[in-house]
């Protein structure tokens, strides 16, 4: 019985060889959408299955691919594989070793969008692995699974790694597209959204490398086998990428809907030292600092839940445990350097308001500050919110706010008295 | 009409077309939110979050979609969790947007204090102190403290040049993105780059020379705070010590509406002095811009050794006379019998002036000449522009064809609005000898050798030829509305007449003109040719000839001795010489009697645009002692001969124009001051918006009608043309362009543009060089009609390959096509 979804290299040795992955049900699902099924069939398909984007906002797959408009051409898709959330590792497992099915996955959704050019976006210091994607993709090239007219139908599509030149902020959909346009890496006023006007001004499909990989089994198999996974809302299964003070960090691929506890102590094999576990973080650095209380630990990791009880999104479920070794001062200054780091500058709160946090938590950590300074760096975090152009500045004050409120204690043992 | 929607901006209730922005609705209501990086000519981005309000949507029931009501009867708004950037929204039917409520205020003033936190604030220190939307938003809104501590600033380098005309200062930056957007998106020079990221994004330029553009300093007005300079202001004044004077842009005939700031100061010995010019917005002709060369190029005001006193020749020299005794030497000459008189009048004269010539040539049937090489001043003034055209308003329907010239060249503003016009839809069809700026902007690009400019736009009329002709024919045949632009390039003034005849009868053929955005606009090359042609005066094929033939040539505002030998040789024909200039020219020099006449910016006057725009402009500074005005002379000149020809003021001058000149009928100078609605609403007083540029209190001018505007008859003449006759002559064939920045009387005392003077070359294809052996970079010497000349020469491969090409006012005698022999100067050894 084979146990993975997504990671299936984990049970098929050398999945990565194309004749592998095609005695194993490879391309299958392809076979079956170019040859006989419409593209609004493979649309249905997704949206029934309840698929949700795991790039990190959970929405839901089948609807996005819905707003493409059909009087505006060529259409484009994307793969989004610049994976640069602190924390999350995932992506890269499945390219690395599961990459014709991530391949494949990309290849159906073009089919259902009609593109007949697809771009894997990926974050620069990904060269070794673009260069091994070039490789898969030209093995299906020579397959004829790639190119003019593919397996004899009508239907033609090309695939094109790009590699991003190091910046976080390029993963954010719209400065993915300025940046694969050859421009500076700055995220585009919204809306309009991509669907409609993209690449190139035209209708473009960004999807995350998982969901993209995703895609195969569902046509395969079915949207109703997918939803026997996960939950109700948030159907299927998910890689979670662990790190920190656990002693098993690592990807697990599990039905969305597992608890923090059953990820972090069964799986995980819980905390090092069996220390005692302090707080969660739910989505790399972009994450509230969640007390992990016994309430939160039994908060199942899917998208409603962690919104409705913790009030923390799952994003791109990359959990990061810290123990109570950790300080959150330290935490905090760590992630707002990061911020502060790859903010592109474009709007004026996140660029102004990343510099000035780093700045104050570099006093702290420098024991020069006074008690004052932790208020002032929880009222320029939330002065941040709400104001700036994308994500990434309401991502910067997260970790803060939440940290300042939960742990102040250890922020104080930083100030002078 | 557009579609208008009403909504609620605070407690006012304001209606404006579907799709304004907030911000600019806003406006619309006197109600003013705050903006960096949005300019009403720019698309917006929404970048620097300051103009973050609140915004409400009528709440519609999601299953009938009914509005939803509220207990009184009132429509439910909802407002957004979020702010909203004003400058992004489009304003929807029932909308709610609160400016000034607790919500709206904390994000103003947290952007603000977010600015600062990374700004010098050395105001006292910056040159847009006293005009800066941030100085004035940090007063209005700002915190009076900062809890940013200051040694954590990130310091940069100040005043780095971006190229020698624009300096950077890092500290100031704001990072809006403006001045990229504008270089980029408005003039296609996209020079301007933004480099790195976050607190470290800096403007870069990557172009050679640095900041490579016509339209740079632009960026110095729509940049909201002090990061862009040009030199020539910089550290020269302050805002508050200046006071403004409006005038029109003397170097092309746009006319763009500025304002010159002027100041007394000691270090100018107590004189009053022109610190800088600055556009007045006028959206029929300049909208918000100047190019460089209108900005930067008014350092000839102040150039020495001007001409104060009459000078009279005695004994072989000019000596200082009184001015009765100058007006009385002429009075002599022309009371003598039967004299010839010949008036040459240059294109810079002001329309009293040369209303005021024609008054005293025709009294003494002199031949009234303009000093150009253009032809087709009575056909613009029968079928050129409709009264009413606006480039602004054209777009989709609109046919443009550009013949024969390199607007970005000789129109710089021009070519803006047509590439412009292009891009909302305008089919524009480009037509020349040679590539240029605007082709990329072009639907259809037509090239021909030079010499086939009429039988290029004949081709287009009869529809036959080339696949590209038969298709732009087909375009421009189709539109609902169509103009045609005739530039000079490579043209004299044989060429010209061929070439408008051939426009205007494409022109009537098609029926495209006598209406709005129809018609003929010629690119003439001085500011007031149309109102030259339009007093009575037209150039001279023979120019040598009636010069040579004259008893009495009287010569204002041009200097032919100067411009071509040939010319001076005539004039040593001439019996008695008489010049108006504000210098001592070649032509001055050979005179008998010279009047000093004050500069465009010592008087008052009007000039008529190439789009028949008439404008006036004040008295900018005051006059120095000694020179009168044109008008005034001749004026005084008349008198002495018995006519009554007004003497007093340019305003009575512009009275008796229009009881004479048709077309000027409606134009008094109380009316030229009218103002306009224009919009966008931009402004200086409350906040900058859209840039330090003024809004124009002191009137927009008036569009004279055209004779087929007004239903009158035609009189075009034949339009049948004449086959140009082959010259045959050996060696090169010469042509003569234009480029922006020449050597023109205006242009070189302007020390900033020197480095991007035109360099004074033969331009040759590299296939005609090598015939010659001829290298880029080589020195030659050229024979032109027995005068030898050494120039340089620079291979282009965009020029044919059967010509040369040479910049005209650029030191190399040219103003037709001509044939010249060439000899390569060997360089001396060195010693
Ligand atoms: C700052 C920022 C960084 C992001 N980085 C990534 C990323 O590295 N990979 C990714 O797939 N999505 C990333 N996203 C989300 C994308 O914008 C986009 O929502 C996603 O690629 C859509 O794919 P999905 O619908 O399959 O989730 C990022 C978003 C933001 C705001
Ligand atoms: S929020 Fe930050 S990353 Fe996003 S546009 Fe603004 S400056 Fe750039
Ligand atoms: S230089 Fe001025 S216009 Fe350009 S980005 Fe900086 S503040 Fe804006
Ligand atoms: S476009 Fe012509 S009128 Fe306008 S500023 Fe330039 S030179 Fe002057
Ligand atoms: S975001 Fe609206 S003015 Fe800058």
């Amino acid at each position: 019985m084979e146990k993975y979804i997504l990671l299936r290299h984990r049970d098929v040795p050398e999945i990565d060889q194309l004749d592998v992955y095609k005695a194993n049900d490879g391309l299958v699902a392809f076979e079956k959408v170019v040859k006989s099924m419409q593209p609004a069939d493979v649309t249905l398909e997704v949206k029934n299955s309840g698929l949700r984007g795991r790039g990190g906002a959970g929405f839901p797959t089948g609807i996005k691919w819905g707003f493409l408009p059909n009087n505006s051409w060529p259409h484009y898709v994307v793969a989004n594989a610049d994976e640069s959330e602190p924390g999350t590792f995932k992506d890269r497992e499945i390219m690395e070793s599961n990459p014709f099915q991530f391949l494949e996955g990309l290849m159906i959704a073009s089919y259902a969008v009609q593109a007949n050019q697809a771009y894997v976006y990926l974050r620069g210091e990904f060269w070794q692995l673009a260069a091994f994607l070039d490789e898969k993709i030209k093995d299906l090239e020579v397959a004829g699974y790639l190119g003019e007219k593919i397996l004899g139908t009508d239907y033609s599509l090309k695939i094109n790694t790009h590699l991003g030149a190091g910046a976080y902020i390029c993963g954010e959909e719209t400065a993915l597209l300025e940046s694969l346009e050859g421009k500076l890496g700055q995220p585009r006023l919204r809306p309009p959204f991509p669907a409609a006007v993209g690449l190139y001004g035209k209708p473009t499909l960004i999807n995350n490398v998982e969901t993209l990989t995703n895609l195969p089994l569902i046509i395969q198999k079915g949207a109703d086998w997918y939803r026997s996974f996960g939950t109700e809302q948030s159907p299927g299964v998910k890689i979670f990428s662990l790190s920190g003070c656990v002693n098993k960090p690592g990807n697990y691929e599990l039905p969305l809907g597992v608890t923090y506890q059953e990820l972090i102590f069964e799986h995980g094999g819980g905390i090092v030292n069996d220390n005692k576990i302090k707080a969660v973080m739910s989505a790399g650095a972009s994450s509230d600092v969640v007390v992990a209380d016994d309430f939160c630990l039994q908060t199942p990791l899917a998208y409603e839940t962690c919104l409705d009880r913790i009030k923390a999104p799952l994003g791109s479920a990359s959990i990061i445990v810290l123990d109570e070794t950790v300080d959150m001062a330290w935490l905090v200054s760590k992630t707002v350097n990061f911020f502060k780091h790859e903010s592109c500058g474009k709007c004026t709160p996140c660029r102004e308001g990343t510099f000035w946090m780093d700045s104050l938590t570099k006093h702290m950590m420098a024991n020069e500050s006074r008690s004052e300074d932790i208020d002032l760096l929880r009222s320029v975090a939330l002065q941040v919110q709400g104001k700036c152009l994308c994500a990434l500045g309401e991502f910067s004050t997260m970790a803060v706010v939440t940290a300042v409120d939960r742990f102040r204690a250890d922020f104080e043992t930083h100030v002078r008295s | 009409m557009a579609d208008m929607v009403t909504l609620k901006i605070d407690q006012q209730i304001v209606t404006v077309p579907a799709g304004t922005l907030i911000v600019n609705a806003a406006r619309k209501a006197g109600i003013n939110i705050p903006v960096f990086c949005y300019h009403p000519k720019m698309e917006p981005v929404g970048m620097c979050r300051m103009c973050l309000v609140e915004v409400g949507y009528p709440q519609r029931d999601r299953v009938t979609g009914e509005l939803v009501k509220n207990e009184d009867g009132t429509t439910k708004i909802s407002f957004a969790p979020k702010l909203e950037t004003g400058c992004t929204t489009p304003v929807v039917e029932g909308m709610e947007v609160r400016t000034t409520t607790e919500k709206s205020n904390e994000g103003r003033k947290a952007i603000l204090e977010f600015i600062l936190t990374s700004h010098p604030l050395d105001c006292p220190i910056c040159d847009k102190g006293g005009e800066c939307a941030l100085q004035d938003l940090t007063m209005l809104h700002g915190p009076g403290k900062s809890r940013f501590i200051y040694d954590d600033k990130k310091l940069f380098a100040k005043h780095v040049p971006l190229g020698e005309m624009i300096l950077l200062d890092r500290e100031r930056c704001i990072q809006c993105g403006l001045c990229v957007r504008f270089q980029h998106e408005v003039v296609d020079d996209p020079v301007l780059h933004f480099y790195q990221r976050g607190r470290s994004l800096e403007i870069r330029t990557y172009s050679e020379p640095g900041f490579d553009s016509i339209f740079s300093g632009n960026t110095t007005d729509i940049c909201p705070v002090g990061a862009l300079t040009t030199v020539d202001f910089h550290f020269a004044a302050r805002p508050w010590e200046m006071e403004r004077d409006p005038s029109i842009c003397a170097h092309c005939a746009v006319g763009c509406n500025l304002i010159y700031n002027i100041r007394r100061e000691a270090k100018s010995g107590g004189k009053t002095v022109i610190k800088r010019a600055m556009p007045r917005q006028n959206e029929f002709v300049n909208e918000l811009w100047l190019c460089d060369k209108g900005r930067l190029g008014y350092h000839y005001v102040a150039a020495a050794e001007r001409l104060t006193q009459p000078l009279l020749r005695k004994d072989e020299k000019l000596v200082p006379v009184s001015w009765e005794e100058a007006y009385q030497r002429v009075e002599d000459k022309l009371r003598a019998e039967q004299v010839r008189l010949v008036t040459l009048a240059g294109g810079r004269l002001t329309n009293e002036d040369l209303f005021n010539f024609h008054q005293l040539n025709q009294s003494q049937n002199g031949k009234a000449v303009l000093y150009s090489q253009m032809a087709g001043g009575d056909l613009t003034a029968q079928i050129g522009l409709g009264k009413g055209s606006n480039f602004s308003d054209m777009g989709k329907g609109t046919a443009i064809l550009v013949v024969a010239s390199d607007l970005h060249e000789e129109a710089p503003l021009w070519w803006l609005r047509v590439k412009q016009a292009a891009q909302r839809g305008a089919i524009l069809i480009v037509a020349n000898a040679r590539p240029t700026r605007l082709d990329k902007f072009a639907n259809h690009v037509l090239r021909y050798e030079y010499g086939q400019e009429a039988a290029t736009i004949n081709a287009l009329l009869d529809g036959k030829g080339k696949d590209e002709f038969t298709q732009a024919a087909k375009a421009f045949s189709e539109a609902e509305n169509g103009l045609v632009i005739y530039g000079s390039d490579g043209l004299g003034l044989n060429g010209s007449e061929q070439l408008v005849k051939a426009c205007a009868k494409l022109l009537v053929e098609r029926g495209y003109y006598g209406k709005p955005n129809n018609g003929l606009l010629a690119v003439w090359d001085k500011p007031n040719i149309q109102g030259a042609w339009d007093m009575g005066f037209h150039p001279d094929r023979n120019l040598k000839g009636t010069l040579r033939e004259a008893d009495v040539a009287m010569i204002a505002a041009a200097d032919p001795a100067g411009d071509n030998p040939i010319l001076a040789q005539a004039l040593e024909e001439t019996d008695f010489v008489i010049v108006f200039e504000m210098f001592m020219t070649e032509t001055a020099k050979m005179a008998d009697v010279v009047f000093p006449v004050q500069a465009q910016i010592e008087r008052e006057g009007t000039y008529t645009s190439g789009e028949r725009r008439v404008q006036r402009f004040d008295i900018v500074l005051p006059h120095i002692e000694g020179p009168k005005s044109d008008y005034q002379i001749a004026a005084q000149l008349g008198r002495l001969m018995g006519l009554s020809t007004e003497d007093r003021s340019p305003v009575l001058v512009m009275n008796k124009i229009n009881e004479k000149v048709k077309g000027y009928q409606e134009i008094t100078y109380s009316r030229l001051a009218e103002r306009a609605e224009q919009w966008p609403l931009i402004s200086r007083a409350d906040s900058y918006y859209a840039g330090t540029g003024y809004e124009n209190e002191y009137g927009v001018g008036i569009q004279i009608s055209s004779s087929a505007d007004r239903g009158e008859e035609l009189s075009l003449g034949t339009l049948i043309l004449v086959e140009p006759q082959e010259e045959v002559a050996t060696g090169i064939k010469v042509v003569p362009v234009t480029a922006l920045y020449d050597r023109g009387q205006l242009i070189q005392p302007s020390q900033i543009l020197a480095k991007r003077l035109t360099p004074q070359v033969l331009l040759m294809h590299p296939v005609l060089s090598k015939k010659y052996q001829l290298q880029d970079g080589d020195q030659i010497k050229v024979k032109v009609a027995g005068n030898e000349i050494v120039s340089g020469v620079k291979l282009d491969a965009d020029v044919p390959q059967d010509v040369a090409l040479v910049a005209r006012s650029n030191g190399f005698p040219i103003s037709s096509p001509v044939f010249v022999q060439i000899q390569r100067l060997v360089p001396e050894p060195e010693a």
